[in-house]
């Protein structure tokens, strides 16, 4: 063997190792080799069994809410300043192309008072734009910069309460990712393998969460009507009204007049669990941060015998009075069996969501049908792929093997490259595969043919394959760049299960350039180099 | 071993029956489209659920629909595979609000209609391990810790799912799994019931998103076919890149059609396959390009048909063991593949055999007219020195 032909041997060993290595690592044992295999080559839900969720983040909530905070705090800088207004509301978009349409009205600023009142919102509200719409009545519009920051930090957050509340349910395995490209930057897809009914999750998932511990001043009402009617027909300031939540056996509604600011948030919270009270009923137990439980002592010291509201999403959960000074810990009763009390911890200290959900797909894969899918599949792959090799040793002989050999190895480095990039298999991908594997096979043939060809034409053995292989190149070049030109653009505009199909194909092409072209022909240079005198090819 | 070895068809003067036959599907291909108002779309686009459920006994297609009818609004379309007893119940989905219970609907009704359940009572066909653990966990508290109360339901649904596809048939069956004692069988028989059906998939796609990944898949679809062409008709001539393109595009059609014709749904999968089929058939088309221009230099006396001719010709047993070996793996696939990959590889066996003959029959006559259009209108108007083929000249600065 002649040098050059030991250094292209070395090369394709070291690239057989490499590829080995990375599929199934260097097992010690048979259990050791399925668990590497296992776990370097990841198979995706649609053949292994979970679920997918695609979740769209509500920005417009957010917008929404910020404009009410706005409104809040522009209440009393105007008070502050001695700046009478009439009416301050914001409009309500539904949508969420629509979130950044959001504007608050401001109506009936006094004439005179028209500069004082520009001053506050310019020098104080600087992420609003100021319009007037006529001499006492303007608009304010939410700068665009701040939209964009405000959609980007709501979709952030989103994802990381998600992300909390899928690690505290223990799926280990689960995957939260943005969904790239600037049309479908507020979806969030989830995906959780082995779990097949994902209906608990997605409710868990979609609770907002947000938990207000609130002095009570005064109730309960009947219904909102009685509520009014108690206080003279307006709600004191810095109030509001809340319906508690309808318990078995009680009597029809109770509304209760809360204070407008929350003693204590979710925020405060340091952790929450699942707990039982002496009758063993389930509740949930929480601690709240430092910080918070001297403000909630305070809080409870001063008013002692007065009652205080558990709110969670805006729906009083319960009214307790206070007996004695409380500090860091609270309860949540009257939720349930355990599942809701660990639910509701697991929500509350996953914190809150910035903004509504929805969801917009959901795909399960039982863990039956994940398994014929492999099955079925492997049996296909079997018999497809053994009838061909089949085919090509009866067709070329000695030459078919080194066919079979070039499209073992193209697998293998398939394969390997799925695992080093971390891809997962999906079924779209193995249509990748497959494509993949006939590309394959037609390199051979093309090859093949020319060198026939060339024999036929009386060219002696060694130059007829390197003929075969010169002339055969090109068209090879041709068809694989077509092919990957187009995967270029299918990665860049189809979906994920494109996207999917197309990087399989590019790798699996460029492995093809790799085996047919360069292995098979050093397979070919190796046997023929014993012999100079050459005048047969088996082929 | 060598079947084709130096053919001279005639394949140019026979394309006339292919190019009709071709017409012919083309248009009965169409024609479909239009009656039945365009492709038949799966839930991937146009939103709507798929649940995918096994059946223990053969239950009519019918007797599905009219219960799931009573229930859910809209068309409800119930396919069946006769083999297995698989059943993919499809319903639409027009209001994205429905979204949310859609699931939970299909699963109650089929559990009310089939199920033959008792209230109060879980049903092992279809629950998770976790539901079993609950219903274990007392009764069985003596003999048992909770690791192992967990092991054993996880063990009584990887029975189910694998060793039994999914159906149990009753409670009896599950003696054969290890730590399932007398005891566990008799708390089972207690709490829980079989179900003769599982719910082994489901779906849901958002109307919205629906309408998006069409436009989507379209769109990357269309711009791959622009990228080829342009690749081809820079390493060949622009009319290459058009008549390969022409004739993929013929082949993407007439699959299509077929699929409107026989009936079947165009997914997300079926799309991939289509993909796969353009590769194939770009691949065929370039290989004998290929030849053409190899040839062109050379057979410089020839008419630009002979040319051609001879090179589908060269490359023909290439062109029919490629093709043939393909076939067979998709073959295989439609034939072992089962009911996921059925639209899947359906569009891989019809698009390997009309991919093969459009390289031929469509794509190859098109270079001939555009060269004889091209020299009817050189003829016309006065003769310049020196017109040498263009797509010879060319060839030779490739080189």
């Amino acid at each position: 063997m002649n040098s050059t032909l030991r250094n292209k041997a070395i090369f394709v060993l070291v690239i057989i190792l490499i590829c080995v290595y990375g599929i199934i690592g260097i097992p010690k044992s048979g259990a050791e080799l399925t668990k590497n295999w296992n776990e370097n080559i990841r198979l995706g839900l649609d053949l292994k069994g979970g679920s997918q969720l695609v979740l769209q983040v509500q920005v417009q909530d957010a917008f929404k809410a910020e404009a009410d905070q706005t409104i809040e705090r522009l209440k009393v800088e105007l008070q502050k300043d001695g700046v009478p207004y009439g009416v301050l509301d914001r409009n309500d978009p539904q949508r969420l192309e629509d979130a950044d349409t959001i504007e608050i009205i401001a109506k009936g600023i006094a004439v005179d008072k028209v500069g004082a009142f520009r001053e506050v919102v310019n020098s104080r509200f600087a992420a609003w734009n100021l319009n007037s719409i006529s001499g006492s009545d303007f608009k304010l519009t939410y700068k665009p910069t701040e939209a964009g920051v405000l959609r980007k930090d709501t979709v952030e957050r989103s994802m990381r309460t998600i992300e909390n509340r899928i690690n505290g349910l223990g799926l280990a395995e689960a995957t939260v990712q943005q969904r790239g490209g600037t049309k479908n930057e507020s979806e969030i897809l989830v995906q959780m393998p082995g779990v097949d009914d994902p209906a608990r999750i997605k409710s868990i998932l979609q609770a907002a969460a947000m938990l207000e511990i609130t002095e009570v001043r005064g109730g309960p009402f009947s219904d909102r009507a009685q509520a009014l009617a108690q206080n003279g027909g307006v709600l004191p300031l810095g109030t509001r009204l809340a319906q508690e939540r309808v318990k078995q056996g009680s009597q029809g509604e109770s509304w209760w007049l809360l204070g407008r600011n929350a003693v204590v948030t979710g925020r405060d919270l340091r952790n929450a669990r699942p707990s039982q009270d002496e009758f063993g009923k389930w509740e949930t137990s929480f601690t709240l941060s430092q910080d918070a439980s001297k403000r909630f002592g305070r809080f409870t010291e001063s008013n002692i015998n007065n009652k205080l509201a558990v709110v969670l999403d805006n729906k009083i959960f319960s009214v307790a009075t206070i007996q004695s000074k409380i500090e860091d810990s609270g309860r949540i009763t009257g939720i349930g069996d355990q599942t809701s009390a660990s639910d509701l911890a697991l929500t509350l200290t996953s914190g809150s969501l910035p903004a509504g959900i929805v969801y917009l797909e959901e795909r399960t894969v039982g863990p039956s049908l994940g398994a014929d899918s492999i099955h079925d599949g492997l049996l296909a792959g079997v018999v497809g792929v053994g009838v061909v090799i089949l085919v090509m040793l009866v067709y070329y002989k000695r030459a078919g093997v080194n066919a079979t050999l070039a499209l073992i190895l193209n697998a293998v480095i398939l394969l390997a490259a799925l695992a080093y990039f971390g891809a997962v298999l999906t079924l779209p991908g193995i249509a990748g595969f497959i494509l993949t594997i006939g590309m394959a096979v037609d390199s051979n043939v093309l090859i093949f043919e020319r060198i026939r060809e060339e024999l036929r034409n009386g060219k002696g053995v060694i130059a007829s394959v390197e003929a075969g292989f010169g002339k055969a190149f090109l068209t090879i070049i041709d068809t694989h760049v077509t092919t990957v030109v187009s995967c270029a653009f299918l990665f860049a505009f189809g979906s994920t299960a494109v996207k999917g199909f197309a990087v399989t194909l590019v790798v699996g092409l460029i492995a093809n350039i790799f085996t047919a072209v360069f292995v098979s022909k050093f397979i070919f240079d190796w046997e023929l180099s014993g012999d100079k005198q050459l005048t047969t090819l088996s082929i | 071993m060598e079947i084709f070895k130096n053919t001279n068809f005639d394949f140019l003067g026979k394309k006339w029956p292919f190019i009709i036959a071709s017409l012919v599907l083309t248009a009965a291909g169409i024609g479909s489209l239009i009656v039945k108002g365009g492709p038949r779309y799966g839930i991937d686009f146009k939103g709507g659920t798929v649940t995918t459920v096994r059946f223990q006994n053969s239950v009519s297609e019918d007797q599905i629909r009219v219960a799931l009818s009573a229930k859910i609004p809209g068309e409800i379309v119930v396919q069946r595979d006769t083999t297995t007893n698989d059943v993919l119940i499809s319903t639409e989905l027009r209001d994205e609000k429905a979204l949310d219970a859609a699931r939970q609907l299909v699963v109650d009704t089929l559990s009310s209609n089939f199920g033959g359940g008792v209230a109060g009572k879980i049903d092992l066909s279809n629950v998770g391990s976790a539901k079993i653990a609950d219903e274990l966990r007392g009764p069985v508290a003596a003999s048992m810790n909770e690791q192992q109360v967990q092991d054993l339901s996880k063990a009584i649904t990887t029975f189910r799912d694998t060793q039994k596809r999914g159906l149990l048939g009753n409670i009896d069956s599950l003696s054969g799994v290890n730590g399932v004692s007398p005891q566990v069988l008799s708390v089972l028989k207690e709490k829980a019931y079989v179900a003769p059906y599982q719910v082994r998939g489901f779906d849901l796609v958002g109307p919205k998103v629906g309408a998006e990944l069409r436009s989507q898949a379209l769109n990357a679809t269309l711009l791959a076919l622009a990228g080829m062409l342009v690749y081809i008709a820079f390493r060949f001539e622009f009319i290459y890149g058009l008549a390969a393109v022409i004739a993929v595009f013929h082949d993407t059609i007439i699959t299509i059609g077929l699929f409107s014709i026989f009936d079947k749904e165009i997914s997300l999968t079926v799309i991939a396959a289509l993909l796969t089929l353009v590769g194939f058939s770009m691949n065929d088309t370039i290989v004998v390009f290929d030849r053409i221009r190899e040839n062109l230099p050379m057979m410089r006396k020839e008419k630009f048909d002979t040319v051609v001719n001879a090179s589908i010709n060269q490359t023909l047993s290439r062109t029919l063991l490629t093709s043939g070996l393909t076939f067979i793996t998709a073959v295989s696939l439609w034939l072992f593949g089962g009911a996921v990959l059925n639209g899947f590889s359906f569009a891989l066996v019809v698009g390997i055999i009309v991919g093969t003959y459009s390289s031929i029959f469509i794509a190859s006559p098109i270079l001939i007219w555009w060269r004889d259009w091209m020299e009817a209108r050189r003829s016309n108007t006065p003769p310049t020195a020196g017109a040498a083929p263009v797509a010879a000249a060319k060839a030779k600065s490739v080189k």
